[in-house]
């Protein structure tokens, strides 16, 4: 790997200009209200005014600090030597909480997974699974996988993150680069309804086989009865009051 | 052909063999006539020998004698490890196929983790896998306590409790492992010995959280309860008697040759198979790969002990036998230095938004609400009750975001990934447990063996199916 082809740690702009713009957090919900109650009551308190915004981490600004930045460069870099640029395979890198997370774009996902497992300096032998996450109201992405790889060689953990939407719940398998992910992934199909595309045996793994319905997606009512005391109800969970 | 083979020993719907005239076979399915849908032929054996039952088969047939033969192992077996079901394909008692089947104990954990308060949440996932609960409850603080961002602010104390409590948690989890996977070999000592010793490390869970299992004893933000006065004497008084009885259970299978017969190069799955299917835990170690996230991304202080990572090389049920006899061996030597490490102090984060309102108290009718914390709210505080009520009922809010985290439970990494959406109840929770990705490996390890080696390359993984399954 040249070293022109790494990304400015600092964007120096004689260099490679960096592929990733700071993003602005990505705004998911904003809230009224100081108590976060659901219902439709009047506001007595006064404190309905009060405005929320609910933001998820976006693009961090580099450098990220520890070996995530050596990380990102060695990716960038295998990635620019395959002929697919960076910004066109990586939607946005977040670090949050000491996590390095990459957001790949649906159709590279394979590819990068591919060369984190290869390259000798990422060396990410171990794929610990695929979690998916429903997202109702973000339009067009819907549907998240989280996959966290680990680098037993040296040490390192980093996450890939990929979006599809509710009309179009397709994303590549892993199975290909990762076997382990074979079960993961019917999992995630059977949660969530994502398919796989390349799975070998896409099919329920823990509901019955002919169940309706995938029972994680925030859609798919949770179910269950009142509890019962002498003289007092309580309603079931997923009727009781909630706070947001 | 393929032949399905209904287990109707003792069953009254059939008709009972005469043991004088050789096998009995009765061509269709007691239990469902007339239904063929494959268009196979179903036969229902009840015993016998299997040269003479291969040899009626295949005149029924009137074809090649073939003896390919699918066998419905499970989800009720007693050998199974619990509800897994596994598809077999043998021909004679080699083993050619083997599916697993797993979701009979699916509980939608994950989904009503979502309907509670994160606190509310230890409640859920310590009864995922239930020979490990301390694992579950300890990820799950720990994703959440890294979404709060209060890492840094959990009490010593605390996380020393947390340690020793994961670490006595490993050597029930080994003992069961050791005993059911005897038991499933016919070595009942092992079984009795293993649950012996499991039981005292139950006491020692009872004594500090009021159970044996399901404790919901870790909280986000520390522990929920110091420990009870004659804990650590307890466990002073079981680091001294469980080396001599872990002896009784290595003088008994170490170097017994039916137990090594059994377990050597039995369930077979070198470094390239583990990093290829995700392993984790004794299987990879016995690989002689030492790998172990307590050593490589320490947690809750692990760095601060003195053990060793155990290996063997021989990839094999033995080698993953003799390392998790060694893991107990170091986790007693864990328990040891935690004992030294207990300092006096706070076991609940000092955050009063994040930390329980109060602990509970000793009064005559045994452990119950501390009174003093009720004459404080109800009779003092109105700010006091105020609080209570808001964090008791609503819950805390957690920053949105995601997070990773993975620990090492006995059985390999348990991880935990975590959503908020800043709110006071999880978005999505969701636990990567090492059995579901382990019994993957069951075909490899085991195709092309002995139907019996089958039961010992499961067993050898050690899945529990509430944690498979969650």
């Amino acid at each position: 790997m040249s070293e022109g082809n790494l990304p400015e740690p600092n964007g120096n702009g004689n260099e490679l200009p960096q592929p990733l713009a700071v993003q602005a957090a990505e705004i998911v919900a904003v809230r009224h209200g100081m108590f976060g109650g659901s219902g439709t009551g009047g506001d007595t308190s006064g404190y309905g005014r009060l405005v929320r915004v609910i933001e998820f981490p976006g693009q961090s600004p580099r450098p990220y600090g520890g070996y995530f930045d050596e990380v990102e460069n060695e990716l960038f870099g295998a990635l620019d030597e395959q002929g697919l640029a960076p910004e066109t395979a990586i939607e946005k890198v977040v670090v949050y909480r000491d996590q390095l997370a990459f957001h790949v774009r649906r159709a590279h996902l394979a590819q990068v997974a591919k060369t984190l497992r290869d390259d000798p300096a990422l060396r990410f032998e171990l794929c610990l699974g695929v979690s998916g996450v429903h997202f109702p109201e973000e339009t067009g992405r819907e549907l998240q996988i989280l996959v966290p790889l680990l680098s037993i060689s040296h040490n390192r953990r980093v996450q890939l993150v990929a979006t599809c939407p509710d009309e179009d719940p397709h994303l590549p398998s892993l199975t290909g680069v990762y076997p382990a992910v074979d079960w993961h992934e019917r999992e995630t199909w059977d949660m969530f309804g994502i398919i796989f595309d390349g799975h070998p045996a896409l099919t329920r793994i823990l509901m019955p086989d002919d169940w309706p319905g995938h029972p994680q997606r925030k859609d798919y009512p949770l179910g269950g009865i009142p509890v019962e005391f002498k003289g007092a109800q309580i309603p079931s969970p997923d009727q009781r009051r909630s706070y947001r | 052909m393929s032949v399905d083979v209904a287990q109707t020993v003792g069953d009254d719907r059939s008709e009972q063999p005469d043991p004088a005239s050789g096998p009995t076979v009765l061509v269709g399915d007691p239990y469902a006539a007339g239904s063929d849908p494959a268009g196979e032929q179903v036969f229902t054996l009840a015993g016998g020998d299997w040269d003479e039952i291969a040899r009626e088969l295949s005149r029924n047939e009137g074809d090649s004698p073939e003896e390919r033969i699918v066998v419905n192992m499970g989800p009720q077996h007693p050998s199974t490890h619990g509800v897994l079901r596994l598809v077999v394909e043998t021909e004679g008692e080699t083993v050619t196929e083997v599916r697993c089947g797993i979701g009979f104990l699916h509980t939608g954990i994950e989904k009503n983790l979502e309907f509670r308060n994160w606190t509310q949440g230890v409640t859920f996932v310590t009864r995922m896998d239930y020979t490990t609960p301390f694992y579950q409850e300890v990820a799950y603080c720990l994703a959440v306590e890294k979404l709060l961002g209060v890492e840094d602010q959990i009490p010593k104390r605390a996380s020393v409790i947390r340690v020793l409590l994961m670490e006595l948690n490993r050597i029930a989890s080994h003992m069961v492992c050791i005993a059911t996977g005897g038991m499933e070999m016919g070595a009942l000592s092992a079984m009795i010995f293993g649950f012996r010793e499991r039981e005292q490390v139950l006491d020692i869970f009872e004594m500090v959280t009021g159970l044996r299992m399901n404790h919901a004893f870790v909280r986000p933000g520390g522990v929920a309860q110091d420990l009870p006065p004659g804990a650590v004497d307890k466990i002073r008084e079981f680091l001294t008697y469980m080396p001599t009885r872990m002896k009784d259970i290595e003088a008994l299978c170490n170097e017994n040759p039916i137990f090594k017969g059994r377990t050597e190069n039995v369930g077979y799955l070198d470094l390239t198979g583990c990093m290829a299917l995700g392993m984790t835990g004794p299987v990879l170690r016995a690989t002689g790969l030492p790998h172990d996230l307590r050593k490589s991304q320490p947690y809750c202080g692990y760095e601060d002990y003195d053990f060793d990572v155990v290996t063997w090389d021989s990839c094999d049920a033995y080698g993953r036998y003799r390392i998790r006899m060694d893991e107990v061996r170091q986790s007693l030597k864990i328990v040891a230095q935690c004992l030294d490490k207990l300092e006096p102090g706070p076991v609940m984060i000092e955050d009063k938004k994040i930390a329980w309102p109060a602990q509970l108290a000793l009064g005559g009718d045994g452990m119950g609400n501390s009174l003093d914390h009720i004459r404080h709210i109800m009779g003092e505080s109105m700010e006091a009750l105020i609080h209570h009520f808001k964090l008791v009922t609503e819950g805390f809010r957690v920053p949105p975001g995601q997070v990773y985290v993975g620990i090492e439970s006995p059985k390999g990494e348990l991880g935990c990934h975590a959503v908020s959406d800043g709110g006071t109840r999880p978005y999505r929770v969701h636990f990567r447990d090492p059995s579901f990705n382990n019994l993957q490996a069951v075909a490899v390890m085991s195709e092309g063996g002995m139907l019996a080696d089958l039961i010992v390359a499961v067993a050898s993984i050690d899945p529990v199916m509430g944690g498979v399954d969650r």
